[in-house]
């Protein structure tokens, strides 16, 4: 049995890359799309097997310690291999537009979706890796293969994107080699040399015999490195850009998922810290990024005139708060924390998706001039206002019982900060609202084109978030349990 | 080899390799400037080889090898070729002032012996004196992206900090585990055919490869 599910392990990571060898092959030919929607739906169906194998018979180590799955990765992984298949299904209309509009060609349509395939392999190569080096290395394959996708339509802008985006990122992620080096450093004395000390599993049984002091520096370089994957204030700017430039598939991934996973590798790095200092320093150092990017986002959205990019600065203000909430600790607000990231990325690419189909309804970004979506299009429009209702924290749907548990943790633990992070919800709430209002509402403005919209991708995903805040799944609560007993 | 011989030639190369990441911080002349990165890809790669020796790691061999090929000859002969089909001018402008950069520079070296020391303190390898000037690699690298505009000194800026990391993992730990330092020279490799990519691209769409120009992404107010 053990050895079923780590071929399944083995499976999961080799049909994405696989699907990008053969998308590299295949080009621009009639089926692409649909070759790139059936390697994501086999990556998902074998992310579901896995995930009942380890629901059924908890963590497990596979190809010679070389990777491992616990509650932790296996969620994320689900979500990722999700997320990528409903990506890949609305990326098949809007991507055939573009090319109509004449916006991307031939030879560009192969490399998109040969990258589109690397870089969900990439993602899951840092999720289901045991070794915190790969963990590096995967994270700045992940970066590389989107930052080509970023300039995809190689206007002035997206060009000045990418290149933000490649260079920040890479500064940015440097520092989180050194911080790795530290650790290496640090694991050594413990561990001794060789690919045995920096195993995530083997880090985590020793942690607390680690030197405290090389880790607290080590964790500094992590968080800076790691946090500008996240797209932390101050660390944040190429994450407006990089989201808003490029293709909206891309975008709805970038935001829904590569965020994520940044941050994934650092709450795995928080733990090990946490294990030998006994101290929250770490966790402070979180809580503080994490506050400052709340505001920040939520004061610069008002100040939004591109759709893409307010939604941009919303991924920076929910990543906040899950880094706010994985820095406060303890059982709720980590609970709190490991669901909003679900919730977000769902409801995030789910926005994603109908403000593409907005903005090529009326071939631009800007929002002064995409008005009468309810008219237009009574799915984009109605998708876009239930969607940013789910983001903004509304009940029922799940981002609101995701909030109300940070809430309700930071009231407990650090009372004195929960104005602030009122303020920010608060702000955020009122700036979407004001923006997206006109431009469901009114009548429909005479350069609006139809398009055919994708349905299934924002129905799917609008209806898991309302599902997870009306009813959590039992399997998911144990899921979290488990994961929030993991990160203590 | 005696230890302490091997020390003093270890602390002897560091002092070559922040000298040309110094140079490399003043140097205008393009060509100069990726002279100057192989050069200090070279001090590393001989570096690693004598670390490799006296430490009695024979992994190191393998990322001295890998180190001479990609950053003493692949990249510099790259950036060579990309240069020359670009036509670029041969001047490149610093926007600090050299003396206020080597004022900041010197600055980031001492920052960077105060960090290290609980590390240095806490190792007993041959290499440990060393650390701090890997680090200090890492911070010169970053000033140089900071001070440089232009899109081929950024990416040696960038090129050189990465020399700093990998500087550092060879004096902190003799080295990252083999299966890391080859992941992370395939990014290298990557990130350089990447950044080929783009040069043809900026200076297509901005006649220049001056990264001044691209500032049409403001917040929109």
């Amino acid at each position: 049995m053990a050895m079923n599910s780590s071929t399944m392990l083995l499976v999961l990571l080799g049909v994405p890359l696989c699907a990008a060898a053969i998308l590299a092959f295949v080009g621009d030919r009639k089926f692409a799309p649909e070759i790139n929607i059936l390697g994501s739906a086999a990556t998902l169906a074998t992310g579901l097997g896995l995930a009942l194998e380890v629901y059924l018979q908890g963590p497990m180590l596979a190809g010679g310690k070389f990777f491992f799955v616990d509650a932790f990765n296996i969620y994320l992984s689900v979500l990722t291999s999700f997320v990528s298949m409903t990506t890949a299904m609305f990326s098949r209309g809007y991507m055939r537009r573009e090319r109509e509009h004449g916006r991307v060609g031939k030879i560009r349509m192969r490399f998109y979706h040969a990258m589109f395939q690397l870089f969900i392999f990439a993602m899951l190569l840092c999720l289901l890796t045991n070794n915190v080096g790969v963990l590096w290395i995967a994270m700045e394959l992940a970066t590389l293969s989107t930052v080509l996708l970023v300039s995809l339509y190689r206007t002035p802008t997206a060009i000045e994107a990418a290149w933000k985006y490649f260079i920040l990122c890479g500064v940015g992620i440097a520092q989180a080699l050194f911080g790795t080096v530290l650790l290496y450093f640090a694991a050594e004395k413990v561990l001794g040399e060789g690919g045995e000390a920096l195993l995530w599993t083997n880090l985590s049984r020793v942690s607390g015999s680690l030197e405290p002091t090389v880790l607290s520096l080590a964790f500094v370089f992590l968080m800076v490195g790691y946090g500008t994957k996240v797209g932390l204030v101050p660390l944040h700017n190429w994450l407006p850009d990089a989201h808003s430039e490029g293709p909206t598939p891309i975008s709805a991934v970038l935001s829904g998922l590569l965020l994520n996973i940044a941050l994934y590798a650092l709450v795995r790095c928080k733990v090990l810290v946490d294990g030998s200092t006994h101290t929250h320093q770490a966790g402070n150092i979180m809580m503080g990024f994490g506050l400052l990017s709340i505001l920040v986002a939520a004061f610069s959205l008002l100040r939004q005139k591109d759709i893409k990019r307010m939604f941009s600065y919303s991924s920076i203000e929910h990543m906040g708060i899950a880094t706010f909430a994985f820095g406060l600790g303890g059982p709720i607000a980590t609970f709190g924390a490991l669901l909003h990231m679900l919730v977000h990325s769902l409801a995030k690419s789910a926005i994603f998706f109908t403000v593409g189909h907005a903005s090529q309804m009326h071939r631009t970004q800007e929002m002064e001039r995409i008005r009468g979506l309810f008219k237009g299009n009574p799915l984009v429009g109605w998708g876009l206002m239930i969607g940013v209702m789910a983001i903004v924290g509304m009940p029922p749907f799940g981002i609101f019982t995701s909030e109300f548990l940070i809430l309700t943790a930071t009231m407990k633990d650090a009372p004195y900060l929960t104005p602030f992070l009122l303020l920010g919800l608060g702000v955020t709430f009122a700036a979407l609202f004001r923006k997206v209002q006109p431009m469901v509402s009114g009548d429909i403005p005479s350069y609006q084109r139809p398009v055919k919209a994708a349905h299934l991708p924002v129905l799917l995903h609008l209806a898991l978030v309302l599902i997870i805040g009306i009813y959590m799944p039992a399997f998911l609560n144990t899921w979290f349990h488990t994961a929030v007993e993991l990160l203590k | 080899m005696n230890l302490h011989i091997a020390a003093q030639i270890n602390s002897f190369l560091a002092a070559l390799v922040l000298l040309t990441a110094f140079g490399m911080l003043v140097q205008k002349r393009v060509y100069g400037l990726i002279h100057l990165f192989a050069w200090q890809g070279f001090f590393l790669s001989l570096n690693t080889a004598i670390v490799g020796f006296v430490a009695d790691r024979h992994h190191l061999y393998i990322s001295s090898v890998l180190t001479l090929s990609l950053k003493v000859f692949l990249l510099p002969y790259i950036l060579h070729v990309l240069i020359h089909r670009l036509k670029i001018r041969k001047e490149v402008e610093t926007i600090v002032n050299i003396p206020t950069t080597m004022m900041i520079g010197i600055a980031l070296v001492i920052f960077s012996y105060h960090l290290t020391a609980p590390v240095r303190e806490l190792s007993n390898l041959v290499t440990r004196s060393t650390i701090a000037v890997a680090l200090a690699t890492v911070m010169l690298g970053l000033l140089m992206m900071i001070t440089r505009k232009h899109a081929v000194t950024q990416i040696i800026g960038f090129l050189a900090l990465e020399n700093g990391l990998f500087f550092a993992a060879t004096s902190a730990t003799y080295g990252m585990p083999l299966v890391v330092e080859l992941g992370v020279a395939l990014d290298v490799l990557i990130a350089a055919f990447i950044f080929g990519i783009f040069f043809f691209h900026i200076n297509r769409t901005f006649d220049s490869l001056d990264v001044e120009q691209m500032a049409r992404l403001k917040e929109g107010d």
